[in-house]
């Protein structure tokens, strides 16, 4: 019998391919997610590219007064005849180190709440989870303007408004998982094996909860590019002269512009409206691709 | 018989508190253990059988230290294991390992087995990163696993194979004592024997004193030294595995043992004696013996007064003792 199964064990070849290979090849099937993951790369090196690629400073006067657009100008120029395709470069870069910033400090802060909540349970539990729901519950556009009114509106006020506005999602999402595994054997044979607590949540809990963060974390990444956008467009947000997509359309709140000058307001909404849909797409397909329970 | 017991437990109790009200409170108990004593000697298996919620696996839950008694103590080697120091607690907590009864959960999905089993015998210093690869496959050669396995994630393994990871994990710290929760009722029948004839092999070759718990009674008779019986959070009879199986005693160990189906066609006839009943509330335990409301010789005395463990003289010299006030009228 023994012998058998050894010899069995020996010649199978069951599963070559690692993890993150099988989630790569779940992943491709989703024609939309690897598309919207093509665009999110060409935009996304664009944006790290633009000192680089753009034609002109974007902060600089270059061209007339609202210019359409022109051979000289691809998107024309603004009110104050600075070219609009740079400063769209230079504004998704803003929008996108607001977001993945953001949504970093968030995710940090989501999951060692969430880890510590769920794990020791009791006290602790109560009293993280009443703090998450009181965050929760804020109106926080509203949180965002008083902060912003009281520290000077900037990006990195932005970003760390955004970071602890957006975490309590993860935070009940990472206390859900940890609850029930800290109830599976492989976490009780750790703690027989005597081992130390910081191995046991982030050795043995946090990979195993991964993937939900992961996902989770994609929606956080494009809700706080919409925020972003909206406190830059109230005027609350990345403070002239530095582009961001939100203080773009931001110039463009009169009916002249809206009207007759449209190349001042569709490509940074277009922009934002892209990069979230390419950005949830992407989030979808990770969920199907990470989950275990799916078959192939 | 040496003098101090490996593993020594007295008047172990554990209460699960239950909560409701519409003010959170404590409305009553779950009493999940209630009042075991019981000793384990060094080498020995000592069984422990009884039906599902009868408080077996919590007992063997607390002797790793996974839950702290509501009353009683625990000797290790004679010391009191809740009056420890952090620092001599980790000493012995390697000492004190488990075998699950789940092999599907008891391995981390996301990791592959090399990093499952070295990583606490690193932690604990067990083996140094010179050493490991040859620790590694010692253990697993003795669980009798290759040792191209190393490299595979848990979901690449059945059963049988996971239960032998499982082994190989509770051994690699070199522990003096092992709780088998059940280690076999997760696996097919044909792989049960194999894990068991493993156990059994690797207490003889390593001088490893066991807890098997477990429901299956013809594989706890296999592995045990001696048996205890449990009922409704109390052993009701303990002592020698051949006495205890061979010449039962208590009439729910009688019952128990009963129920066994006889895998003979002849014996199909025999008219049978099954328990009559529910197994009683551990909430609300019934008064005095738990088992008289199912028991067929149950009189009035019984419900009055708890009966304590007594010695058996039956038959033969060996250990054997009961809790029911009968046992002197057979």
């Amino acid at each position: 019998m023994q012998a058998e199964e050894r010899h069995e064990l020996g010649t199978r070849n069951i599963t070559t391919e690692s993890y993150w290979q099988t989630v790569f090849r779940r992943f491709k099937r989703h024609k939309l997610a690897t598309v919207s993951l093509v665009i999110l790369a060409v935009l996304g090196g664009a944006a790290i590219l633009a000192p680089i690629i753009a034609p002109y400073d974007p902060n600089e006067i270059v061209g007339p007064f609202s210019g359409a657009p022109s051979k000289e100008f691809w998107l024309g120029t603004d009110q104050i005849g600075r070219d609009v395709l740079s400063r769209l470069l230079y504004a998704m870069r803003v929008s996108l180190l607001v977001g993945v910033m953001a949504t970093l400090i968030s995710t940090v802060i989501g999951v060692i709440l969430g880890l510590f909540a769920g794990y020791f349970g009791g006290v602790i539990d109560m009293i993280i989870m009443r703090f998450t729901d009181m965050v929760m519950s804020f109106p926080y556009i509203l949180l965002v303007l008083v902060a912003a009114a009281i520290f000077k509106p900037g990006m990195w006020n932005i970003i760390l408004i955004l970071g602890f506005v957006d975490w309590p999602g993860i935070a009940r999402l990472v206390r859900g998982n940890v609850l029930s595994l800290r109830e599976t054997n492989f976490i009780k044979g750790n703690i027989v094996a005597g081992m130390s607590l910081r191995h046991i949540l982030f050795s043995e809990i946090l990979p195993n909860t991964v993937a939900p963060i992961l996902v989770y974390a994609t929606s956080v990444l494009a809700l706080s590019m919409l925020d972003e956008a909206a406190l830059s467009f109230l005027g609350m947000g990345v403070q002239p002269p530095t582009a961001s997509l939100g203080n773009m359309l931001n110039g463009a709140q009169s009916l002249t512009v809206l009207t007759s000058q449209p190349w001042l307001w569709l490509p940074p909404g277009l922009l934002i409206v892209i990069l979230v849909i390419a950005i949830n797409f992407v989030g979808d397909a990770l969920r199907d691709a990470l989950d275990p329970n799916s078959e192939q | 018989m040496s003098n101090t017991p490996l593993i020594q437990v007295e008047n172990m109790k554990k209460y699960y508190p239950i909560k409701g009200g519409i003010i959170t409170h404590t409305t009553g108990y779950v009493k999940a253990v209630d009042g075991v004593s019981f000793a384990i000697q060094k080498g020995e298996t000592l069984g422990l059988v009884g039906e599902s919620g009868c408080g077996k696996s919590t007992i063997g839950r607390q002797l790793v230290g996974l839950e702290k008694p509501t009353e009683g103590t625990i000797y290790y080697k004679g010391k009191d294991l809740s009056g420890l120091k952090k620092e001599e607690m980790k000493q012995i907590r390697t000492n004190l390992q488990m075998v699950f009864q789940d092999p599907y959960s008891s391995l981390n999905p996301r990791k592959h087995i090399y990093e499952i089993l070295s990583q606490p015998m690193l932690y604990h210093k067990v083996s140094t990163k010179e050493t490991i690869e040859k620790d590694i496959e010692k253990i697993l050669d003795m669980v009798g696993l290759p040792k191209s396995i190393l490299g595979r994630y848990p979901h690449e393994f059945s059963g049988g194979q996971r239960q032998r990871i499982g082994i190989a994990k509770a051994l690699s710290l070199n522990p003096e004592f092992i709780v088998c929760d059940e280690p076999v009722s997760a696996l097919d029948v044909s792989i049960q024997a194999q894990i068991l004839n493993l156990l059994k092999g690797l207490q003889k070759e390593l001088d490893l004193t066991l807890l098997f718990v477990g429901h299956g009674l013809g594989a706890v008779n296999y592995v045990s030294d001696r048996i205890a019986v449990m009922y409704l959070g109390k052993i009701v009879e303990i002592g020698d595995a051949k006495a205890v199986f061979n010449h039962p005693v208590h009439p729910y160990t009688q019952a128990l043992f009963n129920a066994v189906p006889i895998p003979d066609p002849e014996e199909k006839e025999r008219e049978k004696e099954f328990l009559q009943g529910e197994i009683g509330s551990s909430t609300n335990p019934p008064s005095g013996c738990r088992f008289h409301p199912r028991c067929p010789y149950a009189t009035e005395s019984c419900q009055m007064e708890e009966p304590k463990l007594q010695e058996v003289m039956v038959r033969t010299d060996k250990e054997h003792y009961a809790a029911c006030p009968r046992i002197m009228d057979k």
